[in-house]
């Protein structure tokens, strides 16, 4: 059973008289401990998917099935505790907290979930020494580098333990050097077997994950493995995707 | 358990955002505060007017019936009873001899007069006939000397008590037992001086006064004078029974046949007191409605700017939401926010009222109450709640997708 399996998503917004459709008919398996990358132009319906994929939005028709439940037509607060429960956001601009220290921004899931104040506290800082930030876990993002802040970002995604990591142009605020460091990270998560969604638009970034897919006017255009030789990264053409009604 | 992390969260975040925020928050509060003053202040005036009331009409006492021709505070029209037949003093007699439920009694009639002592004299002195009850009955206190007693009533004798300000008037140097005050073309030995007494509900001074035997009053100074009667019950569970008694008395007194309604009133304190408190209500409504006007302009200030803290804060919302926030942790968060808001407002307000209703206290007995503290905090929390939930609901409500996009 694959950890998410979308088929015939639709998702239609009204514009002033006339309906625009976002996403038309996609279709999608992800399995558990995958790697993947989601690629596309801006207006190709790429923010709608990472919005669905995510549980920030429902499709207008078809189903998204996460973890083997139908979650493509909950109401807000169900969304909320799926979000809580199975996602972890790593967005381009950290949408961390500005006021609380990184200890906090990391626990806030956790608050959320009722996970008690000695329980989070514990957890945070298992999480943020993970992402290499033991020593700064009473600094406020304005005191952190653009690295440090994704950091704190990725623990915060990743101290609920869940099904997905979603991350939405990672490195798209940070410059090379400490993006390269944040893929590292990714890469390094993946091996341990997190299921990894990243969205994105740059190539380098999309090379780090096992397969790409991507997207064109709302349909899935391509669907690829990555393979690796000796260290460098090259596509794997020719191999057809996982069909999703499989 | 979830709900619990999410008020101490919700508090947390208000708090902070409360500092962040300190002249932003220091200006909303003030509408509050200034509610909470006036209508605290309203409030102890309203509480102190009425212990003031409750403290002068006590001079009633709660055990003493008011027998006399005319009801007070009556529905009746004052051209039908002002016809009603004067009581005598020989009914007044037959009645108190005739009562059985009466500690003591006493027969009363005055009238303004004019007093003399040598070169002095004092208009518009309130010159009363009563018997040797009175005293007892009007829970009277000598400084000096003696009340009169049942042997001078009996035989009309000459004799006189004198109030507090009448004795500081005319004796300021010395004793005035054994002096002789001149009232009309009589003279009348002071055989004792009342201790002060000050007035009745804030008008009439009740210390500038002549008693004598109402014998000698009658015979006098005063042709058939009307009088009252006034009965000290023995015992306040007695009230309705004697009160039933007086009355047979009364009718068969006045020969009222049956079926005739009565022509004389039994009055008590009750009957003031309750009229006060119609009228205390009115007041209290009236007062109260137009300072809680003042709470609920704050309250106004509160709405608006939680609507901008909502506004300016969209982006946190969405963050909140993305990472599992549920509409009711939302709503929680801005709700407590402003309940906090209103809650220092409240706590400001008590602070400045304090010291105001101490220099109220030197005109009327004021005092902020508990009561009226818990009252003003909750009334405070209560402002902010409902003053927040618009803001808060729009907040819960909204669409991650939208909020997370918001700069």
């Amino acid at each position: 059973m694959p950890l998410i399996r979308l088929q015939d998503i639709w998702r239609s917004y009204q514009m002033a008289a006339e309906t625009v459709h976002a996403l038309r008919g996609v279709s999608l398996s992800i399995e558990r401990g995958e790697y993947v990358a989601i690629m596309g132009p801006s207006g190709s319906g790429k923010s709608t998917m990472m919005n669905l994929l995510g549980c920030l939005d429902t499709p207008t028709s078809g189903t998204y099935e996460l973890n083997g439940t139908d979650v493509s037509h909950r109401d807000d607060n169900e969304l909320a505790e799926i979000r809580n429960r199975e996602i972890g956001f790593v967005f381009q601009t950290f949408n961390l907290l500005a006021r609380a220290t990184a200890l906090r921004n990391v626990e806030l899931p956790m608050v959320y979930a009722g996970v008690s104040p000695d329980e989070r506290r514990e957890k945070a800082l298992v999480a943020l020494a993970a992402v290499g930030l033991a020593d700064r876990v009473d600094h406020r993002p304005n005191e952190l580098s653009g690295g440090q802040r994704q950091r704190v970002a990725v623990a915060r995604a990743l101290v609920n333990s869940p099904s997905i990591l979603l991350a939405d142009e990672p490195t798209g605020n940070l410059d090379s050097k400490t993006g390269v460091e944040i893929l590292a990270l990714f890469d390094e998560l993946a091996s341990k077997g997190n299921t990894i969604i990243v969205v994105t638009h740059e190539e380098k970034v999309a090379l780090h994950s096992r397969r790409i897919v991507r997207i064109l006017d709302g349909n899935i255009a391509s669907d690829e493995q990555v393979r690796r030789v000796e260290g460098r990264e090259s596509r794997f053409e020719g191999k057809p995707a996982p069909d999703p009604s499989a | 358990m979830n709900f619990l992390s999410e008020l101490r969260e919700g508090l947390f975040i208000a708090w902070d955002s409360l500092r962040a925020n300190k002249l932003r928050s220091a200006l909303t509060t003030l509408g509050i505060v200034i509610g909470i003053v006036t209508v605290t202040l309203m409030g102890t005036a309203l509480a102190g007017l009425n212990a003031a009331f409750l403290k002068s009409i006590s001079a009633i006492g709660t055990d003493v019936f008011f027998v006399a021709p005319w009801q007070w505070f009556s529905d009746e029209p004052w051209w039908k009873m002002r016809n009603r037949r004067p009581i005598l003093l020989a009914d007044a007699r037959a009645l108190v001899r005739q009562t059985t439920f009466a500690r003591a009694t006493t027969i009363d009639a005055s009238r303004r007069m004019t007093v003399r002592y040598r070169d002095l004299s004092a208009t518009s002195v309130n010159v009363s006939g009563t018997t040797e009850g009175g005293a007892e009955v009007g829970g009277l206190v000598l400084k000096e000397g003696r009340f009169l007693s049942a042997a001078e009533v009996e035989g009309a004798r000459p004799v006189c008590v004198i109030g507090a300000d009448i004795a500081a008037n005319f004796f300021p140097y010395e004793s005035p037992l054994g002096k002789h005050l001149r009232v009309e073309d009589q003279n009348l030995e002071i055989i004792g001086v009342l201790e002060k007494r000050g007035s009745f509900l804030g008008m009439a001074s009740l210390d500038n006064e002549v008693m004598l035997p109402v014998t000698k009053f009658v015979s006098d100074f005063s042709f058939r004078p009307p009088v009252m009667i006034r009965v000290k019950v023995r015992d306040l569970k007695e009230m309705d029974e004697a009160r039933e008694e007086i009355r047979g008395i009364m009718r068969k007194i006045r020969h009222l046949a049956p079926g005739v309604p009565d022509d004389f009133a039994i009055n008590e304190q009750a009957a003031f007191i309750q009229t006060f408190d119609r009228m205390n209500s009115v007041v209290a409504g009236a007062g109260l409605f137009i300072t809680s006007l003042s709470l609920f302009v704050g309250g106004i200030g509160i709405m608006n700017i939680m609507f901008v803290t909502v506004a300016e804060r969209t982006r946190e919302i969405g963050i909140r939401k993305a990472i599992g926030a549920k509409r009711r942790a939302i709503l929680t968060q801005f709700l407590l926010e402003s309940a906090l808001i209103c809650l220092l407002g409240g706590l400001l307000g008590l602070a400045f009222a304090y010291p105001i209703t101490l220099v109220m206290d030197r005109f009327m007995p004021a005092a902020l109450s508990a009561s009226l503290v818990g009252i003003a905090l909750l009334v405070s929390v209560a402002t902010g709640v409902i003053a927040g939930f618009l803001p808060a609901w729009r907040a819960a409500k909204m669409n991650p997708v939208d909020a997370l996009r918001a700069e």
